[in-house]
């Protein structure tokens, strides 16, 4: 074992994961991350907390990962670039798994032009890649990334993102290799409305034999009306949307009721694709749903391991 | 070249409310070329702060702002101009700006805000391409600068929100890996994108401090 993790013992034994998404509290406010987490438990093997996500300033994800470690739940600590340089990102790290946290996710980090401080300084000293790189040389060679010793090495289950929707598509698998040669364990994918295309990519990324040196696992994003779904489709970057899903949505009396039969649809067709390894279910301020999801794809009980 | 962009008059204005006697220099490079700080700009803003009650002293256009040696000589010989004025205007770079003000004890203000390092598309059309970060890694990237024209200065190809080719921040803005991946597909080098580029090195950029380079003879 790596990390030792529970979202690793899931994957390494070849179950089927479920990971879910904790947005943090604009806010010092650690009940709501108490509920939320809550609310998860026997969801999700491991729960996602976002960082600074769509960069607006909130309770740090690992206060809130050690918030639910109390708990007894486990966390993913989302890491972007976008914030902090070297010296900071890898005392973080230092830190959160001191505090008992097992897994982190690195990313860029959306651009601070859309967030609550568009006149931010951005840092990104270092990449996603190079973030994945420094986990794993400081778990792997007890190094910084500049070469320093450690005393005791952060044991990490280390994940990365891919978007299999963005441009330039022929670009998508090399960049995930690249992910995979700098150390990554997993990786969790931008939200599948477009199953095809999705396939289209696994295909790809399995015949260069890649699902077997990660696993990855395929966002699923839950949608609550026609107006989300149309927001999803026009403004958030890198997220490709089918029109007959728009239309579903739109003609839907019950439109929470018909978000969930999407993702419902989704993820039977994501079941069957080889060489998926799991789910992650980002529920933007709509955590109660991901249980119902859960429970109606029928991944409950979540494997104990 | 370093393309500038005149503050507004206003802001002009309110600098030199409390200067009784004003010089404005220009500069002839890329000031001029910008068309912020030419002979034809230093005269539009010395007739608009004649029409406000201001008194000129006089205007040159310094050959060029950023050369510490020719501004000293320019002062020396036109000291009668200079001495009656008792703060200089200066339509140039923030590097005109400060040379000038090493050059003179004078009250020096800028007239311009500088932009960024660029090319020139056409006339009056310019664009970012250098972020003069030290360490130049063109020969990797299709000879395009991921450090520019990437919004996040990714070393290791664009991130997940390209869209159309274009970069999330803005669809006016090219995605910079977009650019260099058309460009290496072109020249049939897609395979250099395979490589991992490591951390950049910051200390050669402005994050290792005032950077001073001294060529042609020994240093003490």
């Amino acid at each position: 074992m790596k990390a030792g993790s529970n979202l690793e013992k899931v994957l390494e034994s070849g179950q089927f994961a479920v990971t879910a998404e904790l947005g943090p509290p604009k806010g010092a406010d650690a009940e709501v991350v108490k509920k939320k987490g809550n609310l998860l438990r026997h969801y999700a093997d491991a729960i996602n907390i976002t960082d600074n996500q769509t960069a607006i300033a909130r309770m740090s994800s690992i206060a809130c990962g050690v918030i639910l470690t109390q708990l007894n739940l486990e966390p993913v600590i989302q890491v972007v670039c976008r914030d902090r340089n070297r010296l900071a990102i890898q005392s973080d790290i230092l830190g959160a798994a001191a505090l008992g946290i097992k897994n982190v996710l690195c990313l860029s980090g959306d651009h601070q032009k859309f967030g609550n401080h568009p006149q931010a300084k951005n840092v990104y000293d270092i990449d996603a890649i190079h973030l994945i790189q420094a986990l794993k040389k400081m778990r792997e060679e007890k190094k910084l990334l500049e070469g320093d010793d450690l005393t005791i090495e952060p044991r990490l289950y280390i994940g990365a993102v891919e978007n299999p929707y963005a441009d330039p598509y022929e670009f998508r698998v090399i960049r995930l290799s690249k992910k995979i040669r700098a150390g990554c364990d997993f990786v969790q994918t931008q939200g599948v409305f477009d199953v095809k295309k999705f396939e289209d990519w696994m295909r790809t990324v399995t015949d260069q034999g890649l699902d077997r040196k990660v696993h990855i696992l395929a966002g699923i994003i839950p949608i609550k009306s026609a107006g989300m779904v149309r927001y999803m489709r026009d403004y958030v970057s890198g997220v490709s949307v089918p029109e007959e899903t728009v239309t579903r949505m739109e003609n839907a009396k019950d439109p929470r009721r018909e978000g969930i039969t999407i993702c419902l649809e989704i993820i039977e067709q994501l079941k069957e694709i080889p060489g998926l390894h799991g789910i992650h279910i980002m529920a933007v301020a709509w955590e109660t749903v991901v249980p119902i999801i859960v429970d109606e794809a029928g991944l409950v009980p979540r494997p104990i391991v | 070249m370093i393309i500038t962009k005149q503050k507004p008059f206003e802001e002009i204005a309110r600098f030199l409310e409390s200067s009784s006697r004003v010089l404005i220099a220009g500069c002839n490079l890329c000031a001029t070329t910008c068309k912020t700080g030419g002979e034809e700009e230093v005269k539009e803003i010395e007739k608009k702060l004649q029409d406000k009650g201001k008194v000129v002293s006089g205007w040159v256009i310094l050959d060029p702002a950023c050369h510490i040696l020719n501004n000293k000589k320019y002062f020396r010989e036109n000291k009668e101009k200079l001495d009656q004025a008792d703060s200089i205007l200066v339509l140039a770079c923030g590097n005109g700006v400060q040379a000038v003000s090493e050059s003179i004890d004078r009250t020096v203000y800028p007239g311009c805000d500088t932009l960024f390092l660029g090319e020139i598309i056409r006339f009056g059309n310019y664009e970012e391409r250098c972020q003069l970060c030290g360490e130049c890694i063109l020969d990797k990237t299709g000879g395009i600068c991921p450090i520019t024209r990437c919004s996040k200065s990714l070393l290791n190809g664009p991130c997940g929100g390209v869209e159309d080719g274009k970069c999330e921040i803005n669809p006016e803005i090219e995605c910079g890996w977009q650019l260099i991946i058309d460009r290496l597909e072109k020249q049939g080098k897609l395979h250099l994108l395979e490589e991992i580029i490591p951390p950049k090195d910051w200390s050669k950029s402005r994050d290792g401090g005032l950077r001073k380079l001294t060529i042609g003879r020994k240093e003490k």
